[in-house]
């Protein structure tokens, strides 16, 4: 790990002037669960960090107006605890608490949490750099393609790169249209979550639509009666403290017995929060029916281009989102 | 039979003797610079770091403590290296495996993947910091009524997770305990006592 300088910000404006200040190879760092993770991988290699975790009011938590707004700094563990959040919008909550362990959710906020690199092992061996990797070294190939892709991406992938997104807050934000919001040294924009994450196409090493030196501030997400039928299902290796192999954010509008307006998201499958509109309208208009959920299931995947050994990952994927769309449509009563 | 030889060695604890054991295979197995480097660090908390510096100044265990650290330090090192708190355990180092457990502002937390610079001002409680003048810590004599552990490896972090899962509200039933406690790995397998622990020791603590 290179030697670095270490400051504190006390608002934004401050953090965005000591990055300016601090030149080439400036981080910011929140929770520091990624970044400080890749850093001791030779991953990351930042030669100045601006703490970003103690922004004044940056954890607040608002759901009393007509969107919940998260601030960035709020604490994944505090967001998942919400009680509004766990009643009214459980795909939100459950995405939360079924990611990482209670230690790393009491120090990952929310907003450095859209910001996860992947898990892929190609991509993280930096250290050792045996590997290529077109994320880590631009240009240097994939070592993942061919090699051992299990863990893979299916649906979003390129010839440069099939890494998965990892994270799982930002499936259901995505299911859920949220917007994030930014400050930079030219100002605040909103950039919807859709737009926030780019296939990785011929540059996988750009991730996200943030510049250098501009800060998460804080995530909105509209209030719809869908979120209090909704789910998280997350499908790993293990019960707990995994990364998805296959997860799926789903709510559901109803009219009646019949689903109005279906907002579906895959996690684990995909290079990018993965939106599932043709699984969405095979759902219009359409009771809540096993057949129904399944068929909805294999529509999300009808585009899937599998490796060597990930080709499970399309059953997989199609029957969590049946599952999830079933669990979903129980909750309405 | 007492052998009267056995008693001068009864008042070195385990750990003087692993510390020990620490500076002279280290003295042994590498070259002289570099276990000068390392018996200086241990002896000597002042010595200035390798690279830039920053000041902490927080609490550990009820202890106000300064001191200036390496801005690349975690928090784990910190505590190990420099304050001789060796209760915590550098498992993974990365956050997967929960054996650097601590808790911060009484939350559970890894020591691994938090930087020391992060706790300036902060109260930070380990291991060595849970138990009374009277005894144990009730999670702590609970691991050894259930035999929750075998190497034994893990159980600080288990034992500072566990009290703070409590805490949490996380401890009902034996499910919650075995979803909030998955951040902690027990490669001897003894979850079926720890889990058996917690919920022995669960009543007798305080809700956060």
């Amino acid at each position: 790990m290179r030697s670095l300088s270490y400051v504190q910000a006390k608002t934004v404006r401050e953090a965005i002037e000591a990055y300016a200040a601090a030149g080439e190879g400036a981080r910011y760092i929140a929770g520091g669960t990624t970044l400080y993770d890749l850093m001791k991988l030779g991953v990351e290699r930042p030669a100045h960090l601006v703490d970003i975790a103690s922004l004044e009011g940056a954890d607040r938590i608002d759901t009393s107006g007509d969107v919940l707004f998260f601030g960035a700094g709020a604490l994944m563990a505090d967001v998942a605890e919400n009680d509004v959040v766990r009643r009214d919008y459980p795909v939100l909550a459950e995405s939360l608490s079924k990611a990482a362990s209670q230690q790393l959710r009491n120090m990952a906020t929310v907003g450095g949490n859209l910001l996860q690199r992947t898990r892929c092992p190609y991509f993280r061996n930096g250290a050792i750099g045996a590997y290529p990797c077109n994320k880590r070294a631009p240009g240097s190939g994939c070592a993942a393609i061919g090699g051992l892709d299990r863990g893979q991406a299916v649906l979003g992938i390129s010839n440069a790169c099939t890494a998965v997104s990892p994270g799982d807050w930002p499936v259901a934000l995505t299911a859920m249209d949220a917007t994030v919001e930014i400050q930079g040294p030219a100002g605040p924009r909103s950039v919807p979550i859709a737009e926030f994450y780019r296939l990785p196409g011929d540059t996988p090493h750009l991730e996200f639509e943030i510049e250098a030196g501009e800060i998460v501030t804080g995530i909105s997400v509209p209030k719809t009666e869908a979120g209090r039928n909704s789910t998280y299902l997350k499908v790993r290796d293990r019960e707990s403290y995994a990364f998805a192999l296959a997860s799926a954010a789903v709510a559901l509008a109803m009219d009646g017995d019949h689903i109005r307006q279906a907002n579906i998201a895959l996690g684990g499958v995909a290079t990018r929060p993965w939106r599932a509109r043709e699984a969405e309208a095979l759902l219009n208009l359409r009771t809540i029916e096993p057949d129904i959920a399944l068929a909805a299931g294999r529509a999300a995947f009808a585009d899937a281009r599998p490796g060597e050994h990930n080709a499970f990952k399309i059953e997989l994927g199609a029957r969590t989102l049946a599952d999830a769309i079933m669990t979903a449509g129980r909750k309405m009563q | 039979m007492t052998d009267p030889q056995d008693t001068q060695f009864l008042p070195l604890t385990r750990r003087q003797v692993l510390e020990a054991g620490t500076v002279v295979s280290a003295s042994g197995m590498i070259s002289t610079a570099t276990a000068q480097a390392q018996t200086q660090v241990t002896t000597s908390p002042s010595l200035p770091e390798n690279g830039t510096t920053v000041h902490i100044a927080c609490r550990v265990n009820g202890q106000p403590t300064a001191i200036d650290i390496d801005a690349r330090a975690s928090l784990l090192d910190m505590l190990r290296e420099r304050l001789g708190l060796v209760g915590a355990k550098k498992g993974c180092d990365h956050g997967q495996c929960g054996a650097c457990t601590v808790h911060i502002g009484g939350r559970r937390i890894a020591s691994c993947l938090t930087l020391a610079a992060k706790v300036n001002g902060r109260e930070v409680t380990t291991i060595e910091g849970i138990g009374s003048a009277d005894g144990l810590h009730p999670m702590q004599q609970a691991f050894i009524d259930h035999d929750a552990l075998q190497c034994g490896y893990c159980t600080p972090g288990q034992i500072m997770a566990a009290i703070a899962c409590v805490k949490e509200g996380h401890a009902s039933t034996p499910e919650d305990i075995r979803e909030y406690m998955s951040g902690n790995i027990c490669r001897c397998g003894a979850y079926v006592g720890i889990v058996a622990a917690i919920e022995q020791a669960a009543p007798q603590i305080e809700r956060g």
